[in-house]
């Protein structure tokens, strides 16, 4: 298989008035072509600042990125806008994640924009993405107050599937919505995966949902990787002390 | 039957509001239309002297009585809006906008530039506003601009202020993150999504500022610091008129009530405008 995005010693460090301590320590991983990866943990494990980290919405502090085969962990301007057309992100809230005072058309058109496409190909192209998102042409008149949870990550996920990535970063991107919808989610995301040829890094409180949809997964806690393998052995035989917890605390 | 109660409220609280924006509104067109149209309303010429009638008591020939000079108090009043009107709104108008822009920049792009300018505003904002723009007034001499330059050097930081903190609080959430994986450079990511959702905070003290920044200019004229005589502005009138303020009250009250009735419409709009935004009166959506 090929490898779409390698992740190698990559270290945030924060600081807290003098103190130092690390986000996420010494992380190494590889995301395949069609993979789905999950990465679970507790609140403050660093998941969500790998998520950043990888799409260079925050600077790393030591570590390299390499999304196929170039190396984007110092890119700047315009090199890391052309990058986003390869790697997008799904945000926790999807309510907070659309202009509150633009509408979700808007939104989804927004990279398009920024590519230069003509005004009347760039309308139609977002109706497209909507439809395939299980959503109608209209919701592009609508503002993110407008629409429900479930509508609005539609809607996320069509403006992140807007620049054709190849790789898909969900950060949470199912954890505030409501049980029926995030199934409906899923199996928006497994049905675009399979007729993309997406890789998804799933990032997920969830072990149960992980467990389920996650080909891979890898256990952070305390900004390190614990433990990493198929699905299946980890949750089935786990070896660490801490993923043994987290799964005796759910089943 | 409880429902209807608790969702008609806001509605009910949001009308009001409303019909009183447009009431100020109103108000405030009909004293701009005044300033904008005083070379054709004044009864008198302004600045027309005659000694014969100098000093008058209000009269149905003049309004608000006449100065020292015989000049139509009234004509005066009204030349002296288009003055003290057009520059403070002009004063306002600059301090927002540079210190709105400042705001953002420090609150977007943070470091050193940030902490620099922010101790520029720090030091300003210490400083009592009237006393910092007399030294500076004084520099720069006399006249209507260099008033509006000495304020603007020490009010912009009110601006900034409140555009970093809102700035910075934006910075953060999911949609600004969003617009970048969208492809927006800084600049874009500013213009188009940090500003329209700063703006409204930053109108709301604007609104608010305009009748304080009224008071200061018309406080800097009055200490001659200002607008210059013959020239027609309350500050200056008032200014005129002070060593006669036992024998010939009208001289220094008409210019008075003027500023008086002007910044309390201004402040009054500016809380009605601040109630509209407000979300916690807005409609249920």
């Amino acid at each position: 298989m090929e490898t779409v995005l390698q992740i190698k010693d990559l270290s945030k460090v924060f600081h807290q008035g003098k103190n130092e301590f690390y986000g996420v320590d010494h992380i190494s991983f590889e995301l395949m072509k069609n993979q789905i990866l999950g990465i679970v943990g507790e609140s403050g494990s660093g998941k969500s600042t790998v998520a950043k980290l990888i799409t260079r919405l925050i600077d790393a502090s030591s570590g390299t990125i390499i999304l196929e085969g170039q190396d984007i962990t110092a890119l700047k301007g315009s090199r890391l806008r052309e990058v986003y057309s390869k790697i997008q992100m799904v945000f926790q809230t999807p309510m907070s994640s659309f202009d509150p005072r633009r509408t979700l058309g808007d939104g989804i058109g927004e990279s398009l924009r920024n590519k230069k496409i003509p005004k009347s190909q760039i309308s139609k192209r977002v109706e497209e993405l909507l439809l395939q998102c299980g959503l109608t042409a209209e919701f592009a008149q609508r503002y993110p107050h407008e629409v429900s949870g479930g509508e609005c990550q539609r809607a996320a996920i069509a403006r992140a599937l807007a620049n054709d990535p190849e790789i898909l970063i969900l950060d949470e991107a199912t954890s505030a919505l409501d049980v029926t919808v995030q199934k409906q989610i899923l199996d928006l995301l497994q049905e675009l995966q399979k007729k993309r040829g997406l890789s998804y890094l799933f990032i997920c409180h969830n072990l149960a949902l992980v467990q389920e949809f996650c080909d891979e997964i890898i256990v952070m806690y305390d900004g390190k990787i614990v433990e990493s393998g198929k699905t299946d052995e980890v949750i089935g035989h786990p070896q660490a002390e801490y993923t043994k917890r987290l799964i005796e605390a759910i089943f | 039957m409880n429902d209807t109660v608790t969702v008609r409220k806001p509605k009910v609280r949001k009308n009001h509001i409303k019909m009183r924006l447009i009431f100020f509104l109103i108000l405030l067109g009909i004293l701009l239309f005044v300033t904008v149209f005083a070379d054709k309303i004044v009864p008198y010429d302004p600045y027309e002297q005659d000694m014969s009638q100098a000093m008058q008591a209000p009269s149905d020939m003049h309004f608000m009585g006449t100065d020292r000079y015989g000049r139509d108090m009234f004509s005066r009043i009204i030349i002296g809006a288009q003055t003290s009107i057009s520059s403070t709104l002009i004063l306002v108008a600059i301090i927002s906008v540079f210190g709105t822009v400042m705001g953002m920049l420090c609150g977007y792009y943070g470091g050193i530039a940030d902490s620099v300018i922010m101790r520029i505003s720090d030091v300003c904002l210490a400083f009592p506003g009237l006393v910092f723009a007399l030294a500076v007034a004084a520099l720069l001499g006399g006249g209507v601009s260099n008033a509006v330059i000495a304020l603007a050097v020490i009010s912009w930081p009110k601006y900034s202020r409140v555009a970093r903190s809102q700035t910075l609080a934006l910075k953060k959430s999911s949609f600004i993150y969003a617009a970048r994986l969208s492809g927006d450079s800084s600049l874009q990511l500013i213009w188009r999504h940090i500003l329209p959702n700063i703006a409204g905070p930053v109108f709301v003290t604007a609104m608010l500022d305009i009748g304080t920044m009224m008071m200061e200019l018309a406080g800097l004229s009055f200490l001659g610091l200002g607008a210059q005589p013959p020239t027609a502005e309350w500050g200056n009138m008032m200014s005129e008129g002070r060593s006669m303020l036992q024998t010939y009250p009208w001289i220094v009250l008409s210019p008075g009530a003027a500023i008086f009735v002007t910044v309390v419409l201004f402040n009054l709009l500016g809380d009605t405008v601040r109630d509209y935004i407000d979300p916690k009166n807005s409609r249920q959506r």
